[in-house]
């Protein structure tokens, strides 16, 4: 276990390594959430209500997990390391899960900018709220992180992707939402939760696969 | 399989309907070189991906009796990360490969291939010769029982080319290696066995 951990802390750091280094990600996915809230708060009614502004960020910090996770496998992919990776591991799923834990750095961090943001245009969140966007932001990363690395190895990865991503992102959607304008938003955490752990374990066991023609 | 390290019987590997490689069988013995040859499109990268586990033949048999993480791989693409240095790239597989005194090891390999004065640069300023050099050192850094290089002359300076038949004799006796070239005359010398694939 030790061993295993020790691998996935190696490979997220990897991934943090680069993207200080290339800033190729996190700048525009923190450009993106804002500049898509910049432009909600201009183009929403006036009297449209909190309802919409918190579906509106929804969209916001899904298609901004779209945008990370198109550039997560880029690294590997350039000079075959994933191939370096695949037989180096002891445990393919350590690349998964080291992935995982990067992408959800990176979302985290665009988060940190666009939640004060979305206090300041449209109405401040709640702890339920702030909750429901923790365990979304898991389950964006988790199952993103496995299709992304099925959209990398095939040709046309960037209309794969969101053909792949955004139905399973789904879910998630609705719990976040959920979870930020339902008077009971304990059942939205739970159904969030849940889909965290059902779709971490498929994505934990289906990465040995992806990774092999 | 006990005195045998690669058997394949019957080997095939397809790509949708495209067949690359088909009837392909041969054994290797502990410590034996087998070059591989043929044309261009003969398979011999497939062959040599198969043999590392990175891909699933169609049909046949392929026994390796060697674990995944004692396989050294040496492929077309150099499995480096290009924004990362050279030391950064080797500490990484050093520590996914668990080995002991890595920093060690990465020294005097990086020493051995002319790398020690650039190990601080970024790989994406690396010349193609120097890429390969630094490929070398990663595959060789876990001192694998199975070495495989895929044209691994390729790219190579002359220095850094005899670089590679001394490491190539070294390891010959030692180490079971399986090497394409397209140059088999270079390789007769450490050759025990060699396989010619034609167009499937």
């Amino acid at each position: 276990m030790t061993d295993y951990l020790a691998d996935v802390a190696a490979l997220a750091r990897k991934d943090l390594r680069l993207e200080l280094r290339a800033r190729d990600t996190l700048p525009a996915m923190v450009l993106f959430v804002v500049a898509t809230l910049v432009v909600f708060h201009f183009a929403l009614p006036g009297g449209a209500g909190d309802d919409a502004a918190y579906g509106l960020l929804w969209v916001a910090l899904v298609f901004t997990s779209l945008l990370g996770l198109g550039r997560a496998w880029a690294p590997e992919t350039e000079a075959g390391a994933l191939d370096g990776l695949v037989l180096a591991v002891s445990d393919r799923s350590t690349i998964w899960l080291g992935k995982t834990l990067a992408a959800l750095a990176f979302l985290g961090a665009a988060e940190l900018v666009a939640l004060p943001a979305f206090a300041l245009f449209f109405a401040p969140l709640d702890g339920p709220a702030l909750a429901g966007v923790a365990l979304a932001s898991i389950g964006l990363c988790a199952v993103g992180s496995l299709v992304s690395a099925m959209a990398a190895a095939a040709r046309g990865r960037e209309v794969l992707l969101p053909l792949l991503f955004l139905p399973l992102a789904i879910p998630l959607v609705v719990g976040g939402v959920g979870s930020s304008i339902s008077p009971d938003p304990g059942t939205y955490l739970a159904f969030l939760g849940l889909y965290d752990a059902v779709f971490a374990i498929l994505s934990w066991a289906a990465f040995e696969y992806v990774v092999t023609e | 399989m006990a005195e045998v390290v690669v058997r394949a019987r019957g080997l095939e590997k397809r790509y949708g309907s495209h067949p690359v490689l088909r009837d392909v069988a041969f054994e290797l013995a502990p410590g034996g070189t087998l070059v591989v040859t043929g044309p261009n499109g003969a398979g011999k990268t497939t062959l040599l991906r198969l043999l590392a586990g990175l891909a699933a033949p169609t049909r046949g048999s392929l026994e390796v009796a060697v674990e995944r993480a004692r396989i050294g791989l040496v492929g077309h693409e150099p499995l480096l990360y290009r924004e990362l240095t050279a030391l950064e790239n080797l500490d990484l597989y050093g520590r996914l490969y668990r080995i002991d005194e890595r920093r060690e090891r990465i020294g005097m390999l990086l020493e051995r291939f002319g790398l020690w004065d650039a190990r601080h640069q970024r790989v994406s300023s690396y010349s193609r010769g120097m890429t390969q050099r630094l490929a070398l050192c990663r595959a060789l850094l876990h001192q694998p029982s199975l070495l495989i290089l895929d044209e691994p002359h390729s790219a190579l300076d002359a220095e850094g080319a005899s670089l590679l038949d001394e490491e190539l004799a070294a390891l010959a006796g030692g180490h079971t290696v399986v090497v394409s070239t397209h140059d088999p005359e270079r390789l007769a010398p450490f050759a025990s066995a060699r396989l010619e694939l034609e167009r499937a």
